[in-house]
């Protein structure tokens, strides 16, 4: 892509020489985005969107996604840095507040970090601007010395000229450089010649979450600023009857009480009085629609879908005439997954600050812009005067992308007309989730009992919806991210079937980290399992038959089994279990080693990952996500689950929600494949394997074949 | 009011006697590396010393912190220089950082305790949560922290 196509209006033309706290002029749509900037002693100038440099070459770069822990405080800067040539020492990044000028410049017309997109995203572009920005800065330095360009070289944030033994620093140049024309063609680096990208260099943001100064949504300080929470219906789709005000403004330090949608919201000085007021207010709901739900009308209702009619996902061939044949090897099994709940370390927060004149939105948010459009659509206010600030998130796995913390928040500072900063119990948090959706699969598939030829493979799917609720999609169209990893699978079937059965059921869904991958990559890499034993093949060997064709699979393959000594022999009463699965464009393979006590209970010793997710930025953070992630798909695979009981969640915090802990790990081991094709997600593709690689190695152990999710559900335990 | 001494230094507050320790440092004193999680005392995330053992401050009331000095993350070192604070550093163990004041505050507590930790130790101490699944290398970094020698 030419740097024409990056928006001329993100190079700004004017470098604005501030003092003091830091300015960055970049005003695209209005909004002045000066007052949480940090204080810097330096002079520093803006070059664009994205880069501001100080006098003393400190390059300070605007990151377009929001830090969750998945690093892209570090990573992004990384790209930008490496075709600016800064001195990494002395790059520092910060996260940019909501603008067009961040959208993707590819495939995504947002601010917003999800999808394990950040790095895919904007690895293309933040080259094109870093190399623009650094073919500026050594023309500059060129026309100052009069020399011609292609005699300078730039190192560390220094332009030379090595003829006449010249240097300056960028710091020195930005003034001129960000009045030049911006180049149509920069010219990349050559990969052999990176210096940043590809090294595993530490996070920019590990100093300040060592010593307590990181500030997350629930940290955030704002003069007159009073704290709040909120109590919603329990039960999905209630309402607010009636509550005692009253009794909680008698409380000390409570200032308000303010109506939300199916809740309500209390105003006090701190934290803690709001929260035993909203007990005081005695709120008695209705009910609403979904009083009588229960888990097992959800199993009854999905377990019916599965013979109903569906909508086709995907259709190769015709699976019919060989399922019915009875002289193939024919096997079915039905599988289940449960409603998870993301559980963010921290709980949902957000402060705005509404004025009569502005809007001024502090959150731990992934997705920026759309906060803005619900603080211009609740305030009135035109979009230019929200102004969103994004601060750490404790943790996002998709939930992160909603907004229903953020409306409360800019209601609650609407009525009370000073900045409130909300803050939801976790009890309120883990009754009030997008949860990952349940889902009920039949798993049909026939083969050639003689030739071992792969047939026929049908899936029929019954679950709810999650793009009902984000893009209304309509009843006859299937919803395309319930169905990755079944629709798109990568085994060589001749003929193949999935059939996508909606429900929607009364319970919220949303992204669940790995979102579709999540269930379908656990039920597929289950069942293909269940097909090799049912071929008496080897699981690698059986996938490696099946994925002849598939040459990145069988990259992550073939390293896992050779990282994780597929062939060798095991310790006496271990036994290990295989899966593989691509999702967010990437490649993972997992091993699982495990180990059954005499009490029944499962070890599990050691997961080995391997890992193809193209170029890579910073293997250190790479190895970081993908343990990152099968920990989490490891939790919600042996204790997780939502359960729901007269319309409402049972589960209530980490004592009935539980999280793996030290001493319920095993060791996790990756493995990266070196590769040059473009950079793929990292952040959630860990994930998916990681159940099934555990559940196959239990089956091998016990020759019980798990089915359901979680582990628990089946009485096993994990020591 | 209520008196308390946090990081070596006296503060009176006027607060209800029952308000979790939490609350008072994050909203009335306003140190806010101490974090909430739960507030029932499962997660850890608001770890903090009280004459130097580790506290779950959600579940203590304020009334009952007085008589001793409590240490926050913002007064573990001056300038991020103790030793776990160093550890977590060489082995960059953040990812999202919400948990890490606590399972700092949690780490150094047991050091002092016990200043070489085996694996099963620190099984048993540390039973604080991270979401991010950062555990593998808070193990190096305490291994690191206590000067231990391999794996143990
Ligand atoms: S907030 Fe105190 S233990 Fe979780
Ligand atoms: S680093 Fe995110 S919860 Fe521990």
């Amino acid at each position: 892509m030419a740097i024409s196509q990056l928006n001329r209006r993100n190079f700004l033309l004017s470098a604005v020489a501030t003092t003091g706290a830091l300015t960055l002029g970049i005003s695209l749509t209005g909004c002045s985005q000066d007052s949480v900037r940090p204080g810097k002693n330096s002079e520093t100038q803006t070059f664009n969107a994205f880069i501001s440099i100080a006098s003393d070459d400190t390059v300070i770069i605007q990151v377009p996604c929001s830090e969750m822990g998945q690093g892209v405080f570090t990573a992004l800067p990384m790209i930008l840095a490496e075709e600016l040539d800064a001195d990494w020492e002395k790059v520092t990044a910060e996260t940019a507040s909501a603008d067009k000028a961040y959208h993707y410049r590819v495939g995504w017309d947002d601010q917003a970090t999800g999808g394990s997109y950040a790095i895919a995203g904007w690895y293309a572009a933040l080259r094109q601007i870093g190399a623009a920005a650094r073919e500026m800065l050594t023309e500059a330095a060129a026309e100052k010395w009069g020399v011609p360009v292609a005699e300078c070289k730039t190192n560390k944030a220094v332009v030379s000229h090595p003829a006449s033994g010249r240097s300056l620093g960028y710091g020195a140049l930005v003034g001129d450089a960000s009045k030049r024309p911006i180049p149509e063609n920069p010219i990349l680096k050559s990969v052999d010649d990176f210096q940043i990208i590809g090294q595993p260099k530490p996070r920019k943001d590990t100093a300040a979450k060592v010593d307590g100064s990181a500030i997350f949504g629930i940290d955030v300080k704002l003069p007159d600023m009073l704290i709040a929470t909120v109590k919603t219906s329990p039960t999905f789709g209630g309402s607010v009857k009636d509550y005692n005000a009253d009794a909680a403004l008698a409380m000390p330090g409570v200032r308000m009480v303010v109506p939300v949608p199916a809740g309500v919201v209390v105003i006090a000085d701190s934290f803690w009085q709001a929260h035993k007021a909203i007990d005081a207010l005695n709120i008695i709901f209705d009910p609403g629609p979904h009083a009588e739900l229960s888990s097992d009308k959800i199993s009854e209702t999905l377990q019916m879908g599965l013979d109903e009619k569906g909508l086709v996902a995907h259709e190769k061939g015709k699976v019919h005439d060989a399922l019915k044949d009875t002289n193939n090897e024919i096997l079915t099994a039905v599988y289940d997954t449960p409603y998870l709940a993301h559980a963010c370390m921290e709980p949902m927060t957000c402060t705005a600050d509404v004025r009569d004149d502005f809007c001024h939105i502090l959150a731990p948010t992934q997705f920026p812009t759309n906060v803005q459009r619900v603080g211009a659509e609740i305030t009135g206010l035109p979009l230019e005067k929200v102004k969103v600030d994004v601060t750490f998130l404790g943790g996002g796995f998709g939930r992160r992308f909603e907004m229903d913390f953020i409306e409360q928040a800019i209601l609650a500072s609407k009525a009370a007309s000073r900045p409130i900063k909300l803050i939801w119990s976790r009890e309120e948090d883990m009754a009030h989730d997008f949860y990952r959706p349940i889902s009920r699969i039949r798993y049909r598939a026939a083969f050639d009992g003689k030739t071992g030829q792969a047939l026929a493979l049908e899936c029929r799917l019954a679950s709810p919806s999650i793009l009902a609720r984000v893009e209304k999609l309509p009843m006859d169209k299937v919803d395309r991210v319930m169905v990755e990893g079944l629709s798109d699978q990568p085994y060589g079937f001749s003929n193949a079937r999935v059939d996508f059965i909606r429900k929607d059921l009364g319970v919220p869904v949303g992204w669940w980290r790995s979102v579709g991958n999540s269930q379908n990559g656990f039920i597929r890499e289950s069942f293909i399992d269940e097909l090799a034993h049912m071929r008496s093949e080897d699981p690698y060997q059986f996938r490696r038959r099946l994925l002849v064709a598939e040459k990145r699979h069988l990259g992550v393959l073939d390293l896992v089994a050779e990282k994780a000594g597929w062939n060798d022999p095991l310790a006496k009463g271990h036994y290990r279990g295989i899966a593989v699965v691509m999702s967010f464009r990437s490649y993972v393979a997992e091993v699982a080693e495990i180990s059954v006590q005499e009490d029944g209970s499962v070890k599990i010793h050691k997961i080995t990952c391997a890992v193809d997710c193209g170029t890579v930025v910073n293997p250190g953070i790479v190895e970081a996500q993908v343990i990152s992630a099968v920990i989490y798909g490891l939790t919600a695979a042996v204790d997780g689950e939502i359960t729901i009981q007269n319309g409402a969640v049972e589960q209530s915090n980490f004592h009935d929600y539980p999280a793996l802990k030290f001493g319920e790990l095993p060791d996790i081991e990756v493995h990266i494949l070196k590769s040059a094709e473009p950079p793929t997600g990292i952040g959630e593709p860990g994930l998916p394997p990681a159940a099934p690689a555990v559940a196959n190695a239990i089956f091998a152990a016990t020759g019980k074949r798990i089915r359901s999710l979680p582990f628990s559900k089946h009485g096993l335990t994990i020591v | 009011m209520i008196s308390l001494t946090i990081n070596d230094k006296s503060y009176e507050v006027d607060v209800d006697p029952e308000t979790p320790l939490l609350w008072v440092i994050r909203d009335h004193i306003g140190f806010t590396g101490t974090k909430f999680g739960c507030g029932v005392g499962e997660c850890g995330a608001c770890t903090v010393h009280l004459d130097g053992a580790p506290v779950r401050s959600c579940s203590l009331q304020v009334s009952d912190a007085q008589k001793g000095a409590i240490t926050t993350i913002e007064g573990l070192s001056p300038d991020a220089s103790h030793p776990v604070q160093k550890a977590w550093v060489a082995e960059d163990v953040p990812q999202c950082g919400y948990c890490q004041s606590g399972m700092i505050m949690a780490t150094a507590a047991l050091l002092a305790e016990n200043p070489h930790p085996t694996d099963a130790e620190i099984d048993d101490s540390i039973t604080n949560i991270c979401r991010c699944g950062t555990y593998p290398r808070i193990r190096k970094a305490i291994h690191l922290a206590a000067g231990n020698k391999g794996e143990i």
